[in-house]
């Protein structure tokens, strides 16, 4: 027994990718016994998957960076032309979200989906996006993260096309295809100008090997692998994919979809931080201009840049969200908002970086954009999830023709209430616990921002309430008079989220100590993860 | 010179796969288009791999030293990204048909728009 806990715990990074993926190509055979024990064999799946991934950020929390190198035993010095995993402190907070929300998804698709076909499909593409977003939050290699990513994008494409009978979600999904493959093919031209200078494609040997100075081709990539993240993340203004393909894709896959989204966003923190940590104070170029030099370095400008397209996108976000009549585009709408705060905050950090970071306001807002992203990942997952409640018993989702929900789905409508205050950012919910953070440190690092940030958040909170006037409440409507509260597993699935949001609400030191501060000074420290692969050299 | 041709064509490829992309209406026209950005992609990830007068990297029985080999990795990068690239073709195929059963165009502009409430 205890030899099969030490094997599990040697080759934890390895399980967390190799069970769903072996669960994806298993469920065709298993829906073959039955459709009740496919449900179970994926809950199954994605819960040990869940638990897996769960083991390996408690390790990499309690033991420091881990790295995984595949294909058997290896000399010292050869681990830089290995395909590896390496799994420090930001890798592990990503892989907290990614334990919670397929596990969610599955458990939700049991009661949405079961009167669909095809389902076979569905639980073999949506268990393939999880072994492809967790590969992506993992990977140390340039290449094997272009491959995850693209195994992400198809499988997510095929998925938000699952509905073929609704011309729209076809469209959704071939716009997102065409982004995301664009995105992809740009991502592998950056590799590639990585690999022409460096001859290398682990992560961590590139950054040790990108002189200080950089040349003209580090810029290229950099421009390049920015840009193509940025617009697989969906931020403004390249997020028009994101609200056709969050709004028309059934919700369970929207919740894994918000997976994938985020785990762009940090593979494009990983490049700023850890790729290009050792450039990020040096100046690129300076001016002298009656007598005064003026010089800015390049965090100055990648930073400038990120809290110029963050406040762009939160105010195309919320001001697209207060538009919408369709309950899911409007979620989705939020979404790219919300991805504007996170960048909000971490540009901002970048923009102030110099000397000690922890000294500066920018080390809080650093911490409350990480931690902003675990948030927004349970608030928009859990108001998609109450939308595909609403839409599985009105089989609509459009605002104006909904109303008096409440009085038959009481569940549901709590859950709504939970998402609204989470996802605005009141008290006790965890969305204020971030949001403070970041209003706090932006405004002293400008007070423009938090501004912005603030009164975004209000707007916000207006087209929430909007949104829970005229679903929920009003008089009861007679083509709802037979609505029924939803099946048990969708609101399990919702519980399970709506109980993480309230705990981390409630007790956000613990979860800021234990999980936000170490990502954060993982993330700032690109040293010692270059030094978990090149130390031994 | 002789030696930049192949980065020039990647230059081409990759602007014309753009320039077809971004500014043309029809939806085959669009796939083509990625296809030629992804070609343009991997010509320059197997030039890369190139190395002057180098033989195929193949260890035989009997090996020649005195022979440079070009690289292997840009090569085995390239088959993968061809494998990615014809699932994505493929897909991206397929969501074209259904988009010309249920719209029985394959104009972009007259897809876009319009909610199926």
């Amino acid at each position: 027994m205890n030899d099969i806990i030490s094997f599990i715990s040697a080759h934890l990074p390895a399980f967390v990718v190799a069970v769903p993926l072996l669960g994806a190509f298993l469920t065709p055979l298993v829906s073959r016994i039955g459709d009740k024990s496919r449900n179970i064999f994926a809950i199954i799946i994605t819960g040990l998957t869940s638990i897996f991934a769960l083991l390996l950020a408690n390790d990499v929390f309690t033991n420091g960076i881990r790295t995984y190198v595949f294909g058997g035993d290896y000399a010292t010095g050869q681990t830089m032309v290995r395909i590896l995993f390496e799994i420090d402190a930001m890798n592990a907070f990503m892989l907290i979200i990614a334990a919670i929300l397929p596990f969610a998804a599955i458990v939700y698709s049991w009661g949405f989906m079961k009167e669909q076909t095809g389902l076979d499909k569905y639980y073999t593409l949506i268990l393939l996006m999880t072994a492809g977003m967790l590969g992506m939050m993992m990977t140390g290699d340039m290449f094997n993260f272009f491959v995850f990513l693209e195994i992400t994008s198809i499988a997510s494409a095929a998925l938000i096309a699952f509905w073929t009978n609704k011309g729209n979600a076809v469209a959704a999904a071939f716009k997102y295809i065409v982004i995301s493959s664009i995105g992809a093919l740009f991502v592998l031209f950056a590799i590639a100008l990585y690999y022409g200078q460096y001859n290398a494609l682990n992560m961590a040997v590139i950054a040790d090997s990108i002189p200080v100075e950089m040349g003209f081709v580090d810029k290229i990539a950099l421009v390049l692998l920015l840009a193509a993240l940025a617009m697989k993340a969906a931020i403004a203004p390249m997020h028009m994919w994101l609200a056709d393909a969050y709004g028309r894709a059934p919700s369970s896959v929207t919740v894994v979809l918000i997976g994938t989204t985020l785990a762009s966003l940090y593979a494009g923190f990983r490049v700023i931080f850890t790729i290009h940590g050792n450039q990020l104070e040096q100046a690129l170029n300076s001016w002298t201009i009656f007598g005064y030099e003026f010089s800015i370095s390049l965090a100055n400008m990648v930073g400038i840049l990120l809290v110029a397209l963050a406040v762009l996108s939160i105010f195309i976000g919320v001001f697209m969200a207060l538009k919408q009549v369709d309950l899911k585009k409007m979620i989705a709408y939020t979404a790219v908002a919300e991805i504007g705060y996170m960048l909000l905050a971490v540009g901002a950090a970048i923009a102030v970086m110099g000397g000690d970071l922890e000294a500066t306001a920018g080390y809080t807002a650093l911490k409350g954009g990480i931690f902003h992203i675990l948030n927004d990942a349970l608030d928009i997952g859990l108001l998609f999830l109450v939308a595909g409640a609403v839409y599985y018993t009105a089989k609509q989702t459009s605002i104006n023709k909904l109303g008096g929900l409440a009085r038959n789905m009481k569940y549901t409508t709590v859950f709504f209430l939970i998402g609204l205050f989470a996802v605005s950012g009141l008290p006790p919910m965890n969305g204020f616990a971030s949001k403070l953070m970041i209003y706090e440190s932006t405004f002293q690092i400008n007070p423009i921002l938090s501004i912005v940030a603030i009164l975004c958040s209000i707007l916000l909170l207006a087209v929430f309430v909007k949104v829970f006037y005229s679903v929920f409440l009003g008089p009861k409507l007679p083509k709802f008079a037979t609505a029924k509260e939803v099946p048990i597993s969708m609101l399990i699935a919702m519980g399970i989220i709506a109980c993480i949001i309230i705990f981390i609400g409630l007790f956000p030191d613990i979860v800021l100590q234990n999980v936000v501060t170490p990502a954060a000074n993982a993330l700032n420290d690109a040293s010692s993860y270059i030094a978990a692969i090149t130390g031994g050299i | 010179m002789i030696y930049n041709i192949p980065f020039i064509a990647v230059a081409a490829l990759i602007l014309i796969g753009l320039y077809t992309v971004i500014f043309k209406r029809n939806l085959i026209k669009i796939v083509i288009g990625i296809t030629l950005i992804e070609s343009g992609v991997n010509l320059f990830l197997i030039t890369l791999g190139f190395r002057k007068d180098s033989v195929a990297p193949i260890f035989t029985s009997n090996p020649d030293v005195s022979q440079t080999m070009s690289l292997p990795v840009p090569q085995a990068l390239t088959l993968t990204s061809i494998v990615i690239g014809v699932a994505v073709l493929a897909l991206m195929l397929s969501f074209i048909v259904y988009i010309y059963r249920h719209y029985k165009t394959l104009d972009v502009r007259k897809v876009v728009g319009g909610d199926d409430e």
